[in-house]
């Protein structure tokens, strides 16, 4: 097992995908955060927290999208369905998706399609903590990364939240 | 996360896990129906036939629209106008039907147990949408999800089914299904219209009081008078009826509390439920018939996983 962030590296990785995802949307006036169930909640609760702390503000449009129905792999194996929560409106807005670990890239291809049921979004931007690069099943790639890792298909990563670490092995 | 069983048959065949996963599931399908695109991509694979041998308008119109919504191919089938008149068999139908590459079968039947006999000689999946006076199961997960949603709970929930019992389908599904999830149950009508044994059978207590019933329970679940099915004279008219075991403003006014009101519906408005009763807003009747379409696309999602004629 190889450690890849600790829990200050963790931190301060997460203040940065904040800081990144502020300066291309400063107002956020037209912008909404949008995080996929279940492991990207983590995540995305951390970061609409680091971006309400830096602009003072109360409340930001944040969402949390369950693509549980959109998957590919259906028939193969069915998963458990998380609650979806999207109580605004999506159409003409910029999106920040975010979600924990990047790997095939078949988790945000069913975002895509179930974000797109909501309106249609001016721009769609993806942010992870966790890029396993030349691991990519499907052409898409993050916007915002918190580190890009080169891993083989028999390694797993993973993200402990209540330990506060990422972990390959 | 697959349910236990191939086919949904009945409540008695189900786990209560089965239950709450089918719950849980119909909570996020609701969710779905909130959106500006009504719409899941999931069954997009799979071909589902409604057969309908006996007439049905919530029922059917909910079951299509629940596999709209999942992006299945739909087929519709009425008994009557189709080679059933003519004595085809029901078997030499269905395996007309499933020829033609049919994944899944959505059945409603007046004989009790037509699905089950269908289950061990088809091999696509079943969907039972009430079969004679057996089950009707999709209603009771769809009334078990309206009493939650409603309540916040099933166990130890008070919940009284009240009318005629010895001919509803949705009585026996709902009693299996409270049973299961830790709910209490009381059936409540006239003594002709409740099976002598049903208190030790099936484990609920047994009322001839309404008035009774009532102040006991939170739920009252108010059944149809179910005429067709009834070829002998179990009670002298509607209008007695309606006097001993009809719902009406005055009784519920008199109650040390409020009670939810359910029905299956159709409602015979002025027999077990007066008209002021049903539209007040104690009554979550529209609330059921919304939720069933939630419910169905659950257990059609939940069935679609295992389908053998796919493997």
């Amino acid at each position: 097992m190889k450690a890849i962030l600790n829990k200050q590296q963790l931190e301060i990785t997460i203040k940065r995908l904040a800081h990144q995802i502020l300066e291309n949307h400063i107002s956020l006036e037209d912008t909404v955060i949008i995080g996929i169930q279940p492991r990207g909640i983590y995540l995305s609760d951390q970061i609409v927290s680091e971006i309400k702390k830096e602009l003072h503000l109360k409340k930001i449009k944040y969402g949390k999208l369950d693509i549980t129905f959109y998957r590919d792999d259906i028939r193969k194996q069915l998963h458990v369905a998380n609650q979806t929560d999207i109580l605004f409106s999506i159409e003409g807005k910029k999106v920040v998706l975010i979600d924990d670990v990047l790997y095939t890239g078949r988790t945000i291809r069913a975002a895509l399609d179930a974000l797109m049921d909501f309106g249609r979004p001016e721009k769609v931007e993806l942010c992870v903590l966790i890029d396993r690069r030349f691991s990519r099943q499907l052409p898409i790639q993050p916007d915002y990364t918190g580190k890009a890792i080169d891993s083989i298909v028999s390694q797993k990563v993973k993200v402990n939240w209540t330990k506060s670490e990422v972990v390959l092995y | 996360m697959q349910l236990s069983t191939r086919h949904l048959l009945g409540i008695k065949e189900l786990s209560a896990k089965d239950i709450s996963t089918i719950l849980s599931t119909a909570t996020q399908f609701k969710e779905v129906l909130q959106r500006p695109i009504k719409k899941v991509p999931s069954l997009r694979d799979v071909t589902i036939i409604n057969l309908f041998f006996e007439n049905s308008t919530r029922t059917r119109i909910s079951f299509e629209l629940a596999e709209k919504r999942l992006s299945a191919d739909v087929l519709n089938f009425t008994a009557s106008a189709s080679s059933v008149s003519k004595g085809e068999t029901l078997l030499d139908t269905v395996n007309n039907i499933l020829s033609m590459k049919v994944d899944m079968v959505v059945m409603r039947h007046s004989a009790s147990g037509a699905p089950h006999f269908l289950s061990q000689h088809i091999p696509a999946a079943i969907v039972n949408a009430g079969d004679g006076i057996n089950e009707h199961p999709t209603q009771a997960l769809l009334d078990a999800f309206s009493i939650n949603e409603k309540t916040g709970k099933l166990k130890g929930t008070k919940v009284a089914i009240i009318g005629d019992i010895m001919h509803s389908r949705v009585a026996l599904s709902n009693i299996y299904l409270l049973k299961k999830v830790g709910a209490e149950v009381v059936v409540c009508g006239p003594p002709t219209l409740i099976p002598k044994y049903i208190g030790n059978a099936l484990n609920v207590e047994v009322s001839y009081n309404l008035r009774e019933t009532l102040e006991w329970c939170d739920v009252a679940n108010v059944l149809r008078i179910q005429l067709e099915r009834q070829n002998q004279v179990l009670f002298s008219s509607l209008r007695e009826y309606s006097l001993a075991y009809g719902i009406n403003r005055q009784l519920l006014d008199d109650l040390k509390k409020e009670i939810i009101i359910m029905h299956p519906g159709p409602i015979n408005r002025g027999v077990e439920l007066d008209s002021d009763v049903a539209d007040s807003k104690q009554s979550i009747i529209l609330q059921q018939v919304e939720n069933g379409v939630a419910v169905r696309m659950a257990v059609l999602y939940l069935l679609s996983g295992r389908n053998p004629a796919r493997e």
